[in-house]
């Protein structure tokens, strides 16, 4: 464990997606290290937290803690409710001893699928558990959302993630116990004490993932198409449906009053606009781009 | 001079050694009162609780305000000094009436209020919070307190969570007015108690300051028991409340010599400490910047001090004096900094560390290293792996959503505001042109209107709390100007990006009692809006078509977004939906939403991905569904 000058100070970083209940996980252990009579600073920042972002929390604890943040570099455990946001703190883990403890569960946010081209995979972290946790003295990935669904309640997924942390901390089993039931929702305690007892068991025979179970699918190659949009401008009737709800909003209508595609490079090919048109006045066409190689071997043919 | 005081106790209680005992005021007459502090905060013996959560730097401080016996307690929301006044609100209402005020102004004006009769008053905010005070704190300097009148204002190193990171302590000087700056939760504590003393004594207010970091790290708090006071009365001194410009002359220069004695007075209290070490370096510090020195140099030589405002001449000048070379460590501006370069000394300070951004145990490391206190450490090589972008962004099921497919649709040029709904600025709805600050956006709009160069449709956009808070005067403006703008009221019944606090539209008190309740048509009404028109925000046909019609009107037109924001009062859940993935034609039109719950399936069409909805994010709002040209997202049961 980690020392600063004369004191020894124990530093856990728990984080996660707002919503997963990275905060109980950490007030839970920050009470637990308070009732063993040692000083404790639980450091986080929200107002964000709830709207989707990454969350964070710092938990330091020993005889004495100064600073509420851990120095980056001296984690001596990172607890990752979350695979990505498991990944984005990687750099806080102390690189000789530090533990990782992470869900394999990803969450995919929105902003991951903004890409409008064809065979895009979402924009997540590629690195895999077998990658991350090869580079690492100790390291635990485990589908904690899965297991916690099992149980009934896939909230339970950061309780499962805090019995696999009582493995790595010193505490006793029935103050662990204790401090759960003193911070989870009562009507959830049972599920939330099964889910403990879950993560603390999995430590016994735990294995690291392999790449093929968590990896997400490639989406399958295909050919490469170009949209084309043609536009019979007698049959306009300047009505602006299509110029509404066109999703890349890549339609205008001209001078004349005419649909025009305004930002071709936009335009997707997912044809609302033609189904839309009530006067049947586009069409569209996603032609195969061809590779310039096999033209000349078709003009040679 | 006190050396390095204990911070840890293995027993319950403690005999804390700081100035709350009342020691610090034997042998010194600063204030020119005589007082008997002994009927102070003095001799509570306190406990600490270890069967609770440790304490957050905000509930300290509204812990330290309520052992004060603070009588009055008003604010507005804001990140990160929200929860101050929710932890105040759950102490007996016998002991503290606590309750929201629509502005900071407004707060801190009803504080005064309660300090001139005699009444122990408080008020907090956010760094910025203070600006729309600070017309009132500028004259209450001069006119001083009464009953003790403290401000705690939290500053945002970082920008967390806010639209800048301005410094309060230069706030506090500008005003004159002495600023606390406890470094733990503790010190927020006795800090805040502490204040309410040196308000009285003192006669002027005093602003205890927060950083986001103190507000929301939690440690072990050691508490005691309210001190009951006897109610002063107002004090008949014409003189001095009422603050005309002959008052103002007189009342100048004491608020100058106030400054000079409260400068005595830190530099003889025990809240100066003074750790010895080597003799080569010392270092000068404040508030939470002491903790990153104590954990890069434990064993330093530090003077702490406890406020950058006044000046703790004395104690700062036998400080350097005792060693070789002064590096001052601060957040933010070099205000401790540029007074010592004043008063002669040589020190070093923003060199080593940076003026803007949040201190960290790394960022003051590596300043001791590039100062030379420190050897730069061979640090393995850190583990590392490919950052993902996850930006917050609008709740699954957000009404704001609709509001801003609507004005994208009509191609509007947007003046936004500060809420929740300034998330619509980024991708994929990017609705939103302009952020200035609290209730900037009406006004911004009649200033485009007035122009005269925007050839897109002008519509403001300002969430029904901000509107409350500083929307209203600008509404008569644009009434007042007759310009062509829309405003769109998007009142989802709640101060939604604080957390959820209720507000003088929503009828509920701080504490969840019924009160009045304020009617945002009525209000439009009366400043002479003649077009206003409440839409149901889930039903995007109707906005966009409402917004339409409210663009073409010539004035002043209003739309108000009317529905409950998701999460706050009550976290709403209703009948998930689903994708048909044999329908979708993945064309991204729901994708446009940025709604959390929809996210690309593995099933492809056309090269695309096929939409998947998260069946426990879903709050069932059906926009997506009405988004959806093909008919192809319905609740799960069908």
């Amino acid at each position: 464990m980690a020392t600063n000058g004369k004191h020894k100070t124990t530093s856990v970083l728990i984080v996660g997606v707002g919503g997963q209940g990275v905060i109980l996980v950490s007030k839970a252990l920050a009470l637990l290290c308070q009732r063993h009579g040692y000083e404790v600073k639980q450091s986080e920042v929200h107002g964000m937290a709830k709207r989707g972002g990454a969350v964070f929390s710092h938990v330091r604890f020993g005889d004495a803690v100064w600073s509420p943040t851990i120095p980056a570099g001296e984690a001596d455990v990172l607890l990752a409710l979350e695979w990505a946001e498991g990944l984005r703190w990687l750099n806080y883990l102390n690189p000789q001893t530090g533990t990782l403890i992470s869900d394999t569960r990803k969450i995919i946010p929105p902003f991951a699928c903004l890409k409008r081209a064809r065979h895009v995979e979402p924009v997540y972290a590629r690195s895999t558990p077998a990658e991350v946790i090869g580079k690492l003295d100790a390291g635990y990935a485990l589908d904690a959302t899965g297991m916690a669904d099992e149980l009934g309640n896939e909230r339970a997924s950061n309780i499962v993630l805090l019995g696999v942390l009582s493995t790595v901390l010193d505490f006793e089993l029935d103050d662990w116990l204790a401090v759960i039931a003193d911070c989870v929702p009562p009507k959830t305690l049972e599920v939330n004490r099964e889910a403990f007892l879950a993560g603390r068991a999995w430590v016994d025979n735990a294995v690291v993932p392999r790449d093929e179970d968590v990896a997400i699918p490639t989406p399958p190659a295909g050919p490469e198409l170009r949209s084309e949009l043609e536009i019979i401008p007698e049959w306009c009737k300047s009505c602006d449906i299509c110029v509404r709800m066109c999703p890349e909003r890549c339609l205008v209508l001209n001078a004349e009053q005419i649909v025009e595609l305004a930002n071709p490079e936009a335009c997707t090919g997912c044809r609302i606009c033609e189904w839309l048109c009530p006067d049947f006045a586009i069409r569209v066409h996603n032609v195969p781009v061809m590779d310039p190689a096999t033209i000349e071997l078709t003009v040679e043919a | 001079m006190v050396f390095d005081i204990p911070r840890v106790t293995s027993g319950n209680t403690f005999c804390w050694r700081c100035g709350v005992c009342g020691v610090w005021w034997w042998g010194t007459s600063l204030g020119g009162k005589s007082v008997n502090y002994q009927d102070k905060a003095s001799d509570i013996e306190r406990q600490a609780v270890t069967s609770q959560y440790p304490m957050t730097g905000n509930e300290a401080i509204a812990q330290g305000a309520w052992e004060a016996g603070v009588k009055v307690a008003v604010a507005y929301p804001g990140t990160p000094s929200t929860e101050i006044l929710e932890a105040l609100g759950t102490y007996p209402a016998s002991d503290v009436d606590a309750e929201w005020g629509t502005n900071e102004k407004t707060s801190l004006d009803a504080a005064i209020g309660a300090s001139f009769c005699g009444a122990r008053a408080f008020t907090a905010m956010k760094h910025v919070g203070l600006n729309v005070a600070s017309d009132s704190l500028m004259s209450q300097s001069y006119i001083g307190a009464n009953g003790g009148l403290v401000l705690a204002v939290c500053d945002d190193p970082g920008i967390h969570s806010s639209q800048n990171e301005q410094d309060t302590r230069l706030f506090a000087r500008f005003a004159m007015v002495p600023v606390l700056e406890p470094a733990d939760a503790q010190e927020a504590l006795d800090f805040t108690r502490i204040a309410f003393d040196i308000s009285e004594e003192f006669d002027t207010p005093v602003i205890v300051r927060s950083t986001t970091r103190l507000s929301h790290t939690r440690s072990l708090v050691r508490r005691g028991e309210r001190l009951e006071h006897e109610d002063k009365s107002f004090i008949e001194d014409f003189t001095k409340n009422v603050i005309i410009p002959a008052h103002a002359r007189i009342r100048h220069p004491q608020v100058i010599e106030r400054e000079r004695k409260l400068g005595v007075y830190f530099d003889e209290c025990d809240l100066t400490q003074w750790h010895e070490g080597p003799s080569d370096v010392g270092i000068v510090t404040v508030g939470p910047a002491y903790a990153y020195v104590k954990e890069i140099l434990p064993d330093a030589t530090i003077l702490k001090l406890p406020s950058s405002y006044p000046l703790a001449t004395g104690a700062v000048e036998r400080f350097c004096a005792s060693v070789e070379r002064v590096i001052v460590v601060e957040e933010l501006e070099p205000l401790l900094e540029e007074q010592l370069k004043v008063l002669g000394i040589a020190v070093e300070g923003k060199e080593f560390f940076p003026r803007a951004g949040e201190l960290s145990p790394e960022i003051v490391r590596r300043g001791f290293e590039a100062a030379g206190v420190l050897e730069t450490s061979a640090s393995a090589t850190p583990l590392e792996a490919e950052p993902m972008a996850r930006p917050p962004v609008l709740c699954a099921g957000c009404p704001h959503i609709s509001s801003y497919l609507a004005l994208r649709n009509i191609n509007a040029r947007v003046a936004g505001d500060i809420g929740c709904y300034t998330l619509g600025a980024i991708e994929p709805l990017q609705a939103i042109d302009t952020c200035v600050a609290m209730g900037a956006s009406i006004g911004n709009a009649v200033g485009m209107a007035k122009a005269g160069t925007e050839t897109r449709p002008i519509v403001a956009t300002i969430g029904d709390s901000t509107f409350l808070h500083a929307g209203i005067p600008p509404l008569i403006d644009a009434v007042y100007s007759n310009v062509n703008i829309t405003v769109m009221l998007l009142d989802n019944h709640i101060t939604a990006m604080t957390g959820g606090q209720d507000h003088a539209a929503t009828g509920r008190s701080l504490r969840g009692e019924v009160t009045h309740r304020i009617d945002f048509n009525e209000i439009c009404r009366a400043v002479g809006v003649k077009w206003i028109k409440t839409v149901d925000s889930y039903e995007i046909g109707a906005m966009t078509r409402t917004l339409r019609e409210a663009v073409e009107f010539k004035g002043v037109s209003v739309i108000i977004s009317d529905r409950p924001c998701v999460l706050d009062p009550v976290k709403l859940k209703g009948e998930a939906l689903a994708v048909r993935t044999d329908k979708c034609t993945a064309c991204q039109s729901c994708m446009n939403l940025g709604c959390p719950a929809l996210s690309w399936d593995d099933e492809m069409y056309n090269g695309y991905h096929r939409i998947r909805i998260d069946p426990t994010a879903c709050v069932g709002c059906a926009m997506c569904s009405q988004v959806c040209p093909v008919d192809g997202i319905h609740p799960v049961a069908q």
